[in-house]
């Protein structure tokens, strides 16, 4: 018996080991640069816990520099249009997949979530040139439009559809008795029963749409409308290797979201679970 | 509206006209409609027309002449496109196991209602949420020669640590676990919502049966969640094929060619020497890769229905 306590304790303490080991790998990055952001650019090179001098500076200099709040902007608007745009186009055709009868709804359905498979970087080389011939090259148009029509919004009829397949009959059928027409059926029945999805969608798409590099890189030239991936990775190459100064905007960029995203976890992990991670 | 529709039954093509207005078939066709358009106008009328531009000398400027399969031909002797191929399969064969076997050691420990057991969820969960590009340049001034975190800690040790980004040796590996970090959470979760679903009393009765921990996992668990594990596997091979942002921003491709993988030899083909026609070439090599994983995966899944169920 106490062999077992013994051994129970060994485990334990093996077990919180492991974790705190991998735990720190992925936080440590993080805490270096918040640390980093604040050090005076002669002392990149030693290690100080609290940095001293501790520059503030650094953001404000980064701030004045660049056109920072306009990257915050462009990204959150993007981010917002795909979302909703995801959101409405997605839950509609959601519902009629799962509830409307219509010819050929399955093989229509098939053929949307097929295309999940063909990766963006294959189809990008022609919209590029698509996009080029409209004039909308460096416009916010690509990034906005192709995700909703493209691969987020049939990520959302899936979502949405496995959601309403669960949706009890009774209900519409009590609507339809009504005299409700599908659309209002639609709008104040199946919508707000489906806020659970709705959540977990708009976590998921939100973060995609902020995350987003290669189109940005490929449609956007003009600073004042980058988003805040590509206006860093850019960063980069133009401060070489003023660290203190990459890692200022990178703690903007990051922190306020990750913020906010820490009360959200549960829905982004639920996006994850509900569709293999996509 | 629905008494209308009843009446319209049987009577002529005008009153026809009038059923299919505002039945329930046509409202699906409504509201399928815009996402039907988006479909075809943003991903199969691009993906037939690439595989067009693939068999054209397309280039920034001038006409497109269709040349057959020159891209293609070019591609076989193309020594770079073989390295890339080859650094592409390397960062495969190093990602894919390495994340399996983290997440799934790590779903393993936090799958137990311990204490504090949300704060390690939530710490590994961190990478997934932030941006590829944030993360890489982090990791890019981690691994920094002179004023990265790692040098400066083997510094501590007395140990001078290499150039890890600048040197042909170490560059792919640095990238690839900076890249199984980044997304090690995401299988993490998965499998820890297969481990929710194996049934408790199968552990019980291998309890009984005398079976110890070890044995537990490789004849309980491992065969149960085989389906999470081998669809998880399929998508982080997917994934691993068309790695891009991370290279972008901690390599370049560099040092030499030794990180240039097929999504940066897309891109850099494409719109940086706009050879369009010869970048969609190699995109469409990039598809038949993903196809071809997709179809395995869609073929196993099926064959373990019994499974899942």
């Amino acid at each position: 018996m106490n062999n077992k306590k013994k051994n129970n304790i060994f485990i334990k303490i093996s077990f919180y080991g492991i974790l705190s080991i991998i735990s720190l790998i992925m936080i440590v990055p993080f805490l270096w640069m918040i640390n980093t952001s604040f050090k005076d650019s002669t002392k990149i090179f030693s290690f100080q816990f609290i940095p001293d001098p501790f520059r503030w500076e650094n953001y404000l200099h980064v701030l004045k520099t660049t056109p920072f709040h306009l990257f915050y902007f462009n990204s959150f608007y993007i981010a917002v249009l795909v979302t909703i745009g995801t959101i409405f186009f997605g839950s509609l055709a959601g519902y009629a997949f799962a509830k409307l009868k219509f010819k050929g709804s399955n093989l229509l359905f098939l053929c949307l979530l097929s295309t999940m498979m063909i990766p963006v970087e294959v189809i990008t080389i022609p919209l590029f040139l698509f996009m080029r011939d409209l004039g909308l090259i460096n416009t916010h148009v690509p990034l906005i439009a192709i995700p909703i029509l493209g691969p987020a919004g049939v990520f959302g009829i899936f979502v949405m559809r496995q959601f309403f397949l669960l949706v009890p009959k009774e209900l519409e059928e009590a609507a339809k008795l009504d005299g409700c027409s599908y659309f209002r059926i639609y709008w104040n029945i199946m919508l707000p029963l489906s806020k659970p999805a709705i959540a977990t969608l708009t976590i998921f798409t939100f973060l995609t749409s902020w995350n987003e590099f290669y189109e940005p890189l490929i449609y956007i030239n003009s600073k004042e409308l980058m988003t805040l991936p590509l206006a860093l990775a850019l960063f980069t190459d133009e401060v070489g290797t003023r660290w203190e100064l990459l890692m200022s905007a990178s703690v903007m960029a990051t922190v306020p979201l990750l913020v906010i995203f820490f009360f959200a976890q549960k829905q982004f992990i639920e996006g994850v679970t509900m569709t293999g991670g996509k | 509206m629905e008494l209308k529709v009843k009446a319209a039954e049987g009577l002529p093509v005008k009153k026809i006209r009038r059923k299919i207005w505002g039945s329930e078939a046509f409202y699906g066709y409504l509201f399928v409609s815009p996402m039907v358009i988006g479909f075809l106008l943003v991903m199969l009328v691009p993906f037939i027309y690439s595989v067009y531009m693939s068999l054209t000398d397309w280039k920034l400027l001038g006409d497109p002449n269709f040349i057959g399969s020159e891209n293609y031909q070019r591609l076989v002797n193309d020594p770079d496109f073989w390295e890339v191929m080859k650094n592409t399969l390397l960062f495969s064969g190093g990602l894919v196991p390495l994340n399996i076997v983290i997440a799934l050691l790590l779903a393993l420990l936090l799958q137990r209602h311990l204490p504090g057991i949300g704060l390690f969820r939530t710490a590994i969960f961190i990478p997934v949420m932030t941006s590829i590009v944030v993360w890489s340049i982090i990791w890019k001034y981690m691994f920094g020669t002179d004023e990265g975190f790692i040098n400066q800690l083997l510094d501590v040790f007395g140990i001078t640590g290499p150039a890890w980004l600048y040197d042909p040796k170490f560059a792919m590996g640095a990238v690839i676990v900076v890249s199984a970090l980044k997304n090690v959470g995401l299988n993490m979760v998965l499998f820890l919502a297969a481990l929710q679903q194996v049934d408790k009393n199968l552990y019980e009765a291998s309890y009984l049966d005398g079976a110890n921990k070890l044995k537990q996992f490789w004849n309980v668990t491992l065969p149960m969640i085989t389906p999470t594990v081998f669809l998880t596997l399929i998508l982080t091979v997917i994934g691993s094929m068309k790695v891009f942002g991370q290279i972008y921003v901690m390599t370049g491709g560099g040092p030499g060619n030794h990180t240039k993988v097929l999504v940066y030899y897309i891109w850099e083909n494409a719109f940086k020497l706009f050879d369009f026609g010869y970048a969609s070439a190699i995109a469409i090599v990039l598809f038949v890769i993903i196809l071809f994983f997709t179809l395995v995966q869609w073929s196993v899944r099926k064959r373990w229905v019994f499974h899942e169920q």
